[in-house]
């Protein structure tokens, strides 16, 4: 289709609509729309969010080379095998140098050029420590809107705090490889911590079968917090050879127990948490876009400039500028 | 926002297994300051084509060395123009016979690159053709 044309809301309009009949392209204009903040966007994204929920949001996340993006397509046959439909974004880091990436996930995952079922974005993080980019939890629901059945977020590649994908996915699988670390490495807090489905890839290793069974018993319960988790909540340790396909069906079948069951029994407080991790998402941004606007650049200016000096540190200078925006509103 | 970075899909279209130069591109390319989706090699025009509208990019960039560039780039500005992307910028790089870029520059790509050209000056030819989408 020809670029629609005409008030934000209009092209919101068209673009969406067009999008959720299935038009490809508009759907990744939408996309874009969305990566850039524009005013398109945000009339999009108001059309489409009560449209969303449908879909299945799984995020996968793991370190760097345990094999996240093989293992996407490797669900994504499986799943094309059994008709349903599936969207991907997949999030690669930004240098925070030059603000360019190197968004290589699409390189695993070839073979759907001609399937309309399967429909892959990849995502800049553009300076968004999280694991994900700011706006990959709107990207989601703008392909939650568009009637994919499955829509995975692959992390970039994590350390061992980026639990932010927990909070944007209905079911977070985490990818670990065999022999990746010692036990002490299993019992840390952090990304075990929101695990789903705990996944050991790359199966065909030596030790895959020790590191799951090290996994099973570092994840069970222990302390009150876990004990009280009913069992559900509890996430599974899988085996998969994302490369061979071994072990995918029952990751498939482990989303789909997981996605029936967090239907009937996701807390108010898990919801209002995936909430606010969206809304603090805009809300930073906001304040950013404020802190910018030309009432207040020259304060926000001086008062980074005076930590960059070490003449106050940064609480200081939220302080600061926090008053600020605080004046700003009343005047 | 305009100073956000030009997406650029950098694609190995065909048989020939000659990827370090594509790769040392899509480096360069990012150091640059773009963001640069590679897919890799032995892709076809549909999956060149596939890519670039899902990824909604400004710029296709082709990397060939197998001499089969009058088949390959054809096609894929062709299928370019079926799906409403005329606005894509369209490169080449590899060994390309000069009569031949004169035929491929006709047929709608915007720049031929030939061995010797440095990463900067196909960063500033792409800063200064792209168009950046706005939706």
């Amino acid at each position: 289709m020809t670029d629609p044309a005409g008030s934000p809301a209009e092209r919101a309009a068209a673009l969406a609509d067009t999008a959720r009949a299935g038009d490809r392209r508009s759907l990744a204009r939408l996309l874009t729309a969305v990566e850039n903040h524009t005013p398109v966007a945000e009339e999009a994204l108001r059309r489409l969010y009560p449209l969303a929920g449908g879909a299945h949001l799984v995020g996968i996340t793991g370190p760097p080379g345990a094999g996240k993006s093989t293992l996407v397509a490797a669900v994504i046959a499986q799943l094309r095998a059994a008709g349903r439909t599936v969207a991907v974004v997949a999030v690669d880091p930004s240098s925070p140098i030059t603000g360019g990436a190197l968004l290589g996930d699409r390189v695993r995952m070839q073979g759907y050029a001609q399937d309309d079922g399967v429909f892959i974005r990849s995502m800049a993080s553009r300076g968004h420590a999280g694991g994900l980019a700011a706006t990959s939890t709107s990207a989601a629901a703008v392909l939650d809107a568009a009637g994919f059945d499955i829509v995975l977020l692959e992390t970039v590649g994590t350390g061992q705090s980026e639990v932010e994908v927990a909070a944007a996915a209905d079911t977070t699988v985490v990818l670990e490889a065999p022999e990746m670390g010692d036990e002490v490495q299993a019992i840390k807090a952090g990304l075990l911590e929101v695990a789903d489905i705990v996944v050991v890839n790359k199966g065909d290793r030596p030790g895959a079968q020790r590191t799951a069974a090290q996994l099973r018993a570092m994840l069970a319960p222990a302390g009150q917090a876990q004990a009280d988790r009913p069992p559900a909540k509890r996430p599974e340790v899988l085996i998969t050879t994302a490369v061979s396909g071994d072990g995918v069906p029952e990751l498939v079948a482990a989303l789909d127990r997981h996605r029936a069951v967090g239907a009937s029994e996701a807390t108010p407080a898990a919801r209002r948490a995936r909430a606010a991790a969206q809304v603090r998402a805009v809300l930073v941004e906001r304040l950013w876009h404020r802190l910018a606007s030309p009432a207040l650049a020259g304060e926000t200016a001086a008062a980074l400039d005076a930590v960059a000096r070490h003449d106050i540190d940064p609480y200081a200078a939220a302080d600061v500028l926090l008053a600020a925006l605080g004046r700003e509103e009343t005047p | 926002m305009t100073d956000r970075p030009l997406k650029v899909l950098i694609a190995k279209p065909g048989l020939d297994g000659h990827d370090r130069g594509a790769k040392v591109l899509a480096r360069g390319l990012r150091d640059e300051g773009f963001e640069v989706v590679y897919t890799g090699l032995r892709q076809t025009p549909d999956m060149i084509v596939t890519a670039a509208l899902q990824e909604d990019v400004d710029v296709v960039g082709m990397s060939i060395l197998s001499g089969a560039h009058m088949t390959l780039v054809p096609r894929v500005l062709d299928q370019l123009r079926e799906r409403g992307m005329r606005d894509v910028l369209v490169t080449v790089g590899g060994i390309i016979p000069d009569d031949d870029v004169e035929e491929l520059r006709a047929a709608g790509v915007a720049g031929v690159f030939g061995p010797g050209t440095t990463i900067r000056e196909v960063a500033d030819f792409i800063r200064a053709h792209a168009t950046p989408r706005e939706a």
